[in-house]
């Protein structure tokens, strides 16, 4: 009758690590790619200016790989971002140099714009029950050819100075020390010590009701590593310009999503709808609602990217965003969420979209062709999920 | 006449359970055999034995078939020897056409090369032999569940069939598509094809079949000859049911409060296929404190009545009439079904009701989250309290309600279905087959809960197909027969006679 014999609440080391192998191989398997590429690019790597490019860089991969995670835990798969993203761009950039439209205006209008074509795509999903890979091929397609016929198969741009420091300006230093900056450092600082009090009160609601907790020795190791890496990081970039734009933007997102998927009543029932419909939908769930709203949302983020994006290279094209959708659900995937729906964290995408990052980024240092750099990155991305489906059979 | 079939002594167990003991059957060659019995009663367990669903060496006794001892390992041994079950649901490919479902693993090739000619030859000879007319290039898909009833009997005999084992096979057929089935079970028999027949309905068996062999609990109680003596539906229904009330119940003082929900002249269309009527005029009602039953067999349409009434999440083209506490409700969806007081506990809790991959915590809160959550923020706290709470008063049996649920037994699941719609504190309790595949004890502690549920003014509403416990259980019992309403029976009036002889004869 009884499932299991009473056993303390606190595992121990051995059974929590076999359980929890994912997470952290995530992060050494980030840490252990840094350090290689550190080595191989003879310092190159974690030199600040390398740093603050690999934020620009992939600022806008993190950003939709967040609305992708909601999508793919919902139980569904969004092809269309990357095609999404370059029309929106284009968009702006017709807007805002060719009929002289305002900033401040058209960015409204683009993450609208975004929201709709999330909306069209995810009605077809959600209430026709037509397949998500389907609906979103299709938007692929139209708004690939929607970017060329918008752009006229020509290049648009520049933008005005106001637009780009959406991508590439820099918190200004509030000390007035100018190098190293002062913001950048007093940002990281708190970054830290926020991460250690939330970690800390976790630990300490987890003791007192009795949910097994990560081993002592486990938290502190974590903890000094990531709270390490964030400070070398904070102190590498205040060193060169501070903090980037993007980065504060992202690092917001990154910390709503976490919260909304892990705190919150919607994202307790995103992840029920993806764990199993039909449960979800008789225990009260309004689950094509929440299947549109995920996709509205993920339109809304893809917009954003693709303003980021522009304003990052100055110029809006009509080959901006091409197979961008590959590198984003394959950061997803590298994080841990689980191809059926249901499973699969915000902080796991970040970490899976930094993983492609630092390694699109070191091999370009290295000076290894476009053909290797995507041989190994498709290798990379099927070794993620042959170890996650391996450590799943082996614990069942 | 010869025995083809002789079965001795089956027992078969499962852990915890003995699905079948000391079963024997014989059947000669050239006859119709009956098996009858209650839903679990064990007729389906004894049919995969003999087809070798359960190999040879997972279960104590003998098979004989054609006069030799029979060592089935897979099916594919005893369809070799001719032994061919046609399923309740039917195993044909909808996209495919008839002749390629008749000859689906059995192809008519040379060479891995699709000989087409021979095959629709071939098919067009067989449909003729089951009455059918249609072009073997039919998709499966197009035709009605009658004829493909008759497409899974031709592929039958496309193979050389000694046994035909029919389990329900009229259980979806309209009456005329029963009819020419049980025509066609005559022809064949005719033809020499020896047969067995699963079925509940006693006109159907009857008049087609030669003995009957009814099994009760997993075990045979009888084997009555047709041909030579005169047996009426009252000795079958004797045998199927006849049994003391082994089970004890806890007892309960029947007190009828309120009226919490009526339920009048529903209708419901099957949501696929929009010219059947699954749900034809049903109406019922519960009060504060009772707990009513609906009996009836599978495929009697109670799941589907059940679902529907809960916010529409069954079926097409709904009609009726809700009244909960005398207002006129309408339940247009889940939620709202929720917030008029409505709880309903799914038959198929592990694809319906659970999480599988989630904590107990989670699932106990999942259809009442806003009640942990301020402005749509959830305190785990609050949850986890909660959820403990539940553990402790349902009996739970796991160490923490960080347990994942997929790894719970049966009964503790159970629990956590409960538990999940005691959390939104409803009025009425639809519980549809509470004890369905758990243990005795488990089973007592969840009578124990419906009676101290309709102590505390719940209605509860109790669906089963295991008539001692309704009759242990309820106050009131409905009759659901063919998605209709056929009888209504107060406790004292009620017996397992009674209620089987309203669904055999409506």
């Amino acid at each position: 009758m009884t499932d299991k014999t009473a056993q303390p609440a606190q595992m121990d080391v051995k059974s929590y690590l076999a359980k929890h192998l994912r997470e952290y191989g995530l992060l050494v398997a980030l840490i252990a790619i840094m350090g290689f590429f550190q080595i191989m690019t003879d310092g190159t790597m974690l030199r600040a200016v390398n740093i603050t490019n690999l934020f620009l860089q992939n600022s806008y991969i993190i950003i939709m790989a967040l609305g992708m995670l909601v999508v793919i835990v919902a139980g569904h798969i969004d092809l269309s971002v990357g095609s999404v993203m370059g029309f929106v761009g284009a968009l702006a950039a017709v807007l805002i140099v060719n009929w002289d439209m305002s900033v401040w205006t058209t960015i409204p209008i683009c993450l609208v714009v975004g929201g709709l074509i999330g909306a069209a795509q995810g009605y077809w999903v959600a209430y026709w029950k037509i397949p998500s890979f389907i609906v979103t091929l299709a938007g692929m397609l139209v708004f690939r050819g929607m970017s060329l016929w918008l752009l006229e198969g020509q290049s648009v741009g520049p933008f005005p100075k106001e637009f780009q420091i959406l991508s590439t300006g820099f918190v200004p230093d509030v000390f007035g020390i100018g190098r190293p900056n002062g913001t950048a450092l007093a940002a990281g600082a708190i970054a830290i010590s926020v991460i250690l009090w939330l970690g800390l009160r976790g630990r300490a609601r987890n003791r007192q009701y009795g949910v097994p907790d990560e081993p002592m020795a486990f938290f502190v190791i974590r903890n000094a590593i990531v709270m390490g890496a964030l400070m070398f990081v904070a102190y590498k970039l205040s060193t060169f310009r501070g903090l980037p734009n993007v980065l504060i933007s992202m690092a917001l997102l990154t910390v709503v999503y976490a919260f909304i998927t892990e705190n919150t009543v919607i994202g307790r029932r995103i992840y029920a709808l993806g764990g199993n419909e039909k449960a979800a939908k008789l225990s009260g769930t309004r689950t094509e609602r929440l299947t549109f709203l995920a996709f509205v949302n993920m339109g809304v983020l893809a917009a954003f990217a693709g303003l980021i994006f522009a304003a990052r290279l100055n110029t809006a094209t009509p080959k901006a965003g091409f197979a961008v959708e590959l590198d984003v659900i394959a950061a997803v995937f590298i994080g841990g969420a689980s191809m059926s729906g249901g499973s699969g964290k915000i902080i796991g995408a970040v970490v899976g979209a930094f993983i492609m990052g630092v390694l699109n980024n070191g091999m370009s240092i290295m000076g290894i062709g476009i053909d290797y750099q995507q041989i190994i990155k498709g290798l990379v991305l099927l070794a993620a999920v042959i170890f996650d489906v391996y450590n799943k059979r082996k614990q069942s | 006449m010869s025995l083809l079939l002789e079965m001795k002594s089956i027992t078969k167990e499962f852990p915890g359970v003995k699905a079948l003991d000391n079963v024997s059957l014989t059947v000669e060659t050239g006859e119709i055999h009956a098996i009858c019995g209650e839903n679990g009663a064990g007729k389906s367990t004894l049919m995969k034995v003999l087809s070798g669903v359960y190999p040879t060496g997972s279960y104590d006794g003998e098979i004989h078939f054609d006069g030799a001892h029979s060592t089935f390992k897979a099916t594919s041994d005893s369809e070799a020897k001719g032994i061919i079950i046609i399923h309740q649901e039917l195993a044909l490919v909808p996209l495919l056409s008839v002749a390629e479902n008749i000859f689906l693993g059995n192809e008519r090739a040379k060479n891995g090369v699709m000989n087409w000619h021979e095959t629709f030859d071939r098919t067009k000879g067989l449909l003729a032999k089951v009455g059918l007319s249609e072009n073997p290039a039919t998709l499966v898909d197009t035709l009605g569940v009658g004829k493909q009833q008759l497409v899974e009997i031709a592929k039958a005999l496309s193979k050389d069939v000694r046994l035909l084992i029919l389990d329900e096979p009229t259980a979806a057929l309209s009456e005329a598509d029963s009819t020419t089935l049980l025509d066609l079970m005559l022809e064949l028999k005719r033809q020499g094809v020896t047969q067995i027949i699963i079925s509940h309905k006693l006109n159907e068996i009857k008049r087609v079949a030669d003995k009957i062999t009814v099994i009760r609990d997993g075990a045979s109680v009888s084997t009555l000859d047709l041909v030579q003596g005169e047996v009426s539906e009252d000795d079958i229904v004797r045998d199927m049911v006849g049994r003391d009330m082994s089970q004890r119940y806890p007892t309960r003082s029947p007190r009828a409060g309120d009226m919490l929900m009526e339920v009048s002249d529903w209708n419901v269309w099957h949501p696929d296929h929009g010219d059947r009527q699954v749900i034809e005029g049903a109406g019922f009602n519960v009060r504060a404190g009772e707990v009513v039953g609906i009996a009836g067999l599978m495929g009697a349409g109670r799941t589907e009545l059940a679902m529907s009434l809960f916010g529409r999440s069954y079926g097409q083209k709904i009609s009726g009439q809700i009244k909960i506490r005398g207002k006129d409700t309408v339940l247009k969806d889940v939620p709202a079904a929720i917030d008029a007081g409505l709880a309903y506990v799914t038959e198929d809790r592990k694809s319906l009701g659970l999480l599988l991959d989630d904590t107990i915590q989670r699932n106990t809160t999942l259809a009442n989250l806003p009640k942990i959550a301020t402005r749509g923020i959830l305190d785990e706290g609050k949850e986890a309290d909660i959820a403990e709470g539940y553990r402790k008063s349902l009996q739970i049996r796991t160490p923490s309600v960080q347990q994942i649920v997929g790894n719970l037994s049966g009964g503790n699941q159970q629990k956590v279905v409960l538990a999940k719609w005691l959390f939104t504190e409803p009025d009425v309790l639809i519980l549809d087959e509470p004890t369905r595949g758990i243990d005795v004890g488990a089973k007592y502690e969840i009578y124990g809960l419906i009676n101290d549920l309709s102590a505390h003014d719940k209605g509860v509403v109790m669906i089963s197909s295991e008539l001692p416990e309704l009759l242990g259980m309820c106050d009131r019992i409905y009759v659901m027969n063919e998605g209709k309403i056929v009888g209504e029976l107060s406790a004292q009036d009620a017996s397992q006679e009674r209620i089987m002889s309203m669904i055999v004869t409506n």
